[in-house]
Order: structure tokens, then C-alpha cells, then sequence
């Protein structure tokens, strides 16, 4: 074999090598690109757990992407839902009194949202469906109220959260643009953030609809001895009991000791 | 420096509750009250949540009782049988009033209870003291005697009769034991020991003699208390460890130098000032009550699931 005919298939091999690559990759992807209106953003956090230990202050989690369309970029992040009871004050013999109560199923127990336009610029029936911005998080009361007494207590309730720093005020963070496709925004997560599984959906909005979406999880956790403490309190309820007891006498015991004067 | 509270679910500076632990183990030192009826209100100031600061005030109010007693049964100043019939009493009241607690929980008036009873005892306490510490402060100028002990004729008529030897006493046990019943409740509901209800009621309507109130009022506060603190462990998970232990540490130490300060300084004028002190908590709580809150709706359960 020359030199020559060695290198032709060689040659040969490699673009077979080279089709098959195509094949098995690039045109699949395309299709599949071309097909679907799903994949026309894409985003991620910096971290997908949070924990809360000792020192905790509160945490902020980056999320960023890119989109591959044109259209406006929406952030949601939601905590785990949960009943919630809002209770009013009334004035009973002059002293303010709690007097009224509504309960609400599945409230997220934290929401923010981040956005690159005003959340005005987008119709109310998208809103509502995807739950962008605080006055569209749904909550519903189990029994049938008033609509005007369930308007202030639900006014009421995203008031209480937000002076928790548990919803955001007043106007969305912004979505800051690197370009014209990747995007970033930061998730501020307040010391009192609640526990459980958080969720961040982004949309990509044009022509007054969302054209694509995507969510990712977040875990807020306690991690170490809060956790620790937490949890024995709660699963295992006597023994808790029964150590802070005896903790406080050994400790009772101790100072007593310590200073001793006779 | 922040520490976060794993019951509570709030930050708080260590050093606040360190201080605040000194600063009432101080008062405590100094004048021999417990300081829960100061504790609870501070802790309800500084934002924790209300049942929360009475169960863990409850388990604090067991280290310093533990370390009270000692003193006091080393001398021969405990009343047993006396501490346990007070005993009985207090563990009905305090069964009941932790029912109680939780069932004004449920109600999401809890908050209103123990605030309105802080001011009531606060309020009655600190005029009581007040006045008290006033006129001994003339009598010492006019060298006026004590006044003494009122007369008990309906007491002596009550059943159930019990000798008790330590307090030379031969009376009804159904007195220590209402007695007893009324501090349980008062130590579930307001997370304190009772010290400064029970202390007068043993010396006036029991008839003991002051020696040995303070040991068997401690020797039944520490039983209590550590009832209340099983209790509301078990029902309502609102006993925190960590802020128990800052404010253990800090009371411990303020209560050396409360009793430290306390044999240098004259008595009178202190009294004067502590009156006026829980005067002041109790005027605080009763505004909170009356003024009307910034935002008439509140939530319950943000931390909790």
C-alpha cells in the first residue's frame, strides 16, 4: 500500500467518522431544536440547597441563562406551600383583640419574583395562570367567604409576608441582561426563610404569552445542630423534654457549686 | 454576633440574651424573686415568639430554682411535706394550664392571654411592692412597728387537716393545695415560677413561718416548672434549648453579683426601683393592648408547618 492510498482511507474513515457524529448528534438535535418551542431558554442556579446553620443571615442564590428567542425573561421562585391563618384585631372593651380568622391552603411560604420589563406590560390572564407577581399567588380560602372580606384578609396576608421580607416589595428584582442572550438575577433569601423545597420557574414571554418555559428545584434546609435540635424536638417530643430538663438541672447544679460560698 | 434559635426560628444577638440573662439574674440576686415575671415580657420585647418565651422561660425558671434550693436545703430550709402537698396542687394547675395554653393556641388567642395576665400581676405587683417598700422606708423614719398577722377563723374550719412539722403548722391541706393549683397554671400560661404569688400567700394565708418559704416555695417551683417544660415539649414543641441555655448562662452570672451587690447596698431604695421597673413592663404591655396595632391583620404559622 502507498502512502498515498494509506492516507485516502484514512480520509475516508474520518469523514465516515465524521457522518456518523453528525448523525448520531447534531441532526437529532436540530430536529429536535426546530421542533419545540421548549428548549428556547435555559437557566440555572449557582446552588440548589441552602442551609441554614447557626450563623444564618439570610443567602442569595444566583440564577442565570440564556435564551435562544427573542422575548421578555420572568423569574417566580416560590417556597413549599403551605395553610396559612390570617387573623383580625378588633376592639373589644378597648383592648385589641383577635376576632376574625381566615385560613388559606397551599400559600407559598415565600415568593419573589424578578423580571427585565415591568410586570404590567403582560395581560392578567397570563399572570394569573403562571402566578407572576404577588396580587396573582393563588391562595384559596376551604370555606366559602365574602369576596370583599377574602380580598383584605388575602391583601392582608401578602402584606404580613412582605414586611417578613417573605414576598417581594414593592417592584420585581431585575433580570440583568449580558448581551443579548444571557441573563442573570439574584434570589435574596431572607434569615427567616422557611424550610422545605423551593421551586424557580423561568419564562420566556413575547407576543403577550409565555413561549417558553422552564423550573428548577431549590432546597432550603437546616444542615447541623439547628437542624438537629429541630428535629429531635419535634420527632421525638418527650426525650426532648425530658433532656431540657435535665440540662437545666445539672446547669442549676453546677452554678449552685461554682459559686458556692460556704 | 447572630445565633439562630432552632425553635424560635429567629435570629437574635447572643449577646442581647446573655445580657438580658445577666441583667434579671441580677435583679434576681438582689432582691430573691425569680425574675420570670420580668423574663417573659423582655423576651416577648425583643420579638420572640410568645409561646415560645413562656416554655423556654419555664425550663430556665428549673436551672435557677435547682440552684436556689441547694442553698436552702443545705440549712434545713425546706419544708417537704409542705413542698410536696404545694407539689400536688401545682402539677394539676400546671396539666391544666398547659391544656389551657394549647387550647387558646388553637384559638390564636394566646398572645392576648399572657399579655393581659402580665399586666394584671405585673400592674398589682408593682403597686403592692410600691407601696410596701414606701412605708417601710417611713416606718424605719418613724420607727413604727410591723403591723401583725391577719386573723384566720374560716380557714381553720376547712377539712383535711395536716400536721406539718417544719412550719409548726396544723392546717387544711385543701389551702397549699389551691394554693399550688392557681401557681401551676400561672407557671403554664405566663412561664413563670409563681415565686412572688406564691411567697406571700405562704407567709399570709398559710401562716409559715418566713424561714422556710423561700426553700419549699423553690423545692416545688423546680417540679413545676420542669412539669410545664415536659408538657409543652411533648403538646406544643415550644421549648428552645439554645435560648434556655444563654439565658441560664447569663442569669447564673448575674445572679452572683445581684447577691454580691445586694449585701452592700441598702435594701429600701432598691425596692423602690424594682417596683417601679415592673411597673413600667406591665404600663409597656398595657399600651401594646390598647394602642391600636399598626396593621390590624396578622399571620399565624409563617415558620411553622
Amino acid at each position: 500500500m502507498t502512502t498515498r492510498r494509506r492516507l485516502a482511507v484514512f480520509a475516508t474513515g474520518i469523514a465516515l467518522f465524521a457522518g456518523l457524529l453528525t448523525a448520531t448528534f447534531v441532526v437529532p438535535f436540530g430536529l429536535l431544536a426546530g421542533r419545540s418551542a421548549e428548549a428556547e431558554i435555559v437557566a440555572d442556579l449557582s446552588d440548589h440547597l441552602v442551609a441554614i446553620t447557626t450563623g444564618f443571615t439570610g443567602a442569595r442564590v444566583l440564577l442565570f441563562g440564556a435564551r435562544e428567542a427573542e422575548g421578555d425573561v420572568v423569574v417566580v421562585v416560590r417556597g413549599p406551600r403551605r395553610p396559612m391563618v390570617v387573623r383580625r384585631k378588633g376592639r373589644i372593651a378597648g383592648i385589641w383583640v383577635n376576632e376574625a380568622e381566615m385560613r388559606f391552603q397551599d400559600v407559598p411560604a415565600y415568593y419573589t419574583v424578578a423580571s427585565n420589563v415591568p410586570l404590567e406590560t403582560i395581560p392578567d390572564s397570563v399572570r394569573a395562570r403562571h402566578e407572576l407577581g404577588s396580587g396573582f399567588v393563588r391562595m384559596v380560602p376551604p370555606e366559602p367567604a365574602a369576596r370583599d372580606e377574602v380580598m383584605a384578609f388575602r391583601a392582608a396576608l401578602i402584606r404580613n409576608m412582605q414586611g417578613a421580607d417573605l414576598y417581594y416589595v414593592p417592584e420585581p428584582a431585575p433580570v440583568a441582561f449580558l448581551g443579548d442572550t444571557l441573563f442573570r438575577t439574584n434570589i435574596i433569601l431572607p434569615a427567616n426563610a422557611p424550610v422545605g423545597l423551593y421551586e424557580a420557574a423561568i419564562f420566556l414571554i413575547r407576543d403577550d404569552d409565555v413561549v417558553s418555559a422552564q423550573s428548577t428545584p431549590l432546597q432550603v434546609s437546616k444542615i447541623g445542630f439547628e437542624a438537629w435540635v429541630f428535629d429531635f424536638a419535634h420527632r421525638h417530643a418527650l426525650a426532648y423534654g425530658v433532656l431540657a430538663i435535665l440540662i437545666a438541672v445539672v446547669a442549676g447544679w453546677l452554678a449552685s457549686a461554682i459559686f458556692r460560698k460556704d | 454576633m447572630d445565633i439562630y434559635l432552632p425553635i424560635a426560628e429567629v435570629s437574635v444577638n447572643v449577646f442581647l440574651i446573655l445580657g438580658l440573662g445577666g441583667g434579671v439574674g441580677f435583679l434576681s440576686g438582689l432582691f430573691g424573686v425569680g425574675g420570670g415575671f420580668l423574663m417573659t415580657p423582655l423576651l416577648l420585647f425583643i420579638g420572640i415568639p410568645a409561646p415560645v418565651a413562656v416554655a423556654t422561660e419555664a425550663n430556665q425558671i428549673v436551672a435557677s430554682s435547682v440552684s436556689g434550693v441547694l442553698a436552702h436545703w443545705r440549712r434545713g430550709n425546706v419544708d417537704f411535706r409542705m413542698g410536696l402537698v404545694l407539689l400536688a396542687g401545682g402539677f394539676i394547675g400546671s396539666t391544666v394550664g398547659v391544656w389551657l395554653f394549647t387550647l387558646l393556641k388553637q384559638m390564636g388567642q394566646i398572645d392576648l392571654v399572657i399579655r393581659l395576665s402580665f399586666v394584671l400581676f405585673l400592674s398589682v405587683i408593682g403597686a403592692l411592692m410600691l407601696v410596701e417598700s414606701v412605708k417601710a422606708m417611713r416606718g424605719r423614719r418613724t420607727g413604727a412597728p410591723p403591723k401583725p398577722k391577719a386573723q384566720r377563723s374560716w380557714v381553720d374550719a376547712l377539712p383535711l387537716k395536716m400536721r406539718f412539722r417544719r412550719s409548726h403548722l396544723y392546717i387544711s391541706a385543701l389551702l397549699p393545695l389551691t394554693v399550688g393549683f392557681f401557681v401551676g397554671m400561672m407557671a403554664a400560661i405566663m412561664g413563670v415560677g409563681g415565686g412572688f404569688i406564691m411567697v406571700p400567700a405562704m407567709i399570709y394565708l398559710l401562716g409559715m413561718p418566713t424561714s422556710v418559704v423561700i426553700g419549699t416555695s423553690l423545692f416545688q417551683i423546680i417540679f413545676v416548672t420542669a412539669n410545664v417544660t415536659l408538657l409543652q415539649a411533648v403538646t406544643n414543641q415550644t421549648v428552645d434549648v439554645v435560648l434556655a441555655l444563654l439565658l441560664l448562662i447569663g442569669g447564673v452570672i448575674g445572679a452572683q453579683f445581684g447577691a454580691r451587690a445586694g449585701a452592700k447596698l441598702r435594701g429600701d431604695q432598691l425596692r423602690v426601683l424594682l417596683a417601679l421597673l415592673v411597673l413600667a413592663v406591665g404600663v409597656k404591655l398595657a399600651f401594646d393592648l390598647v394602642l391600636e396595632p399598626d396593621d390590624l391583620y396578622s399571620l399565624a404559622g409563617i415558620g411553622t408547618p
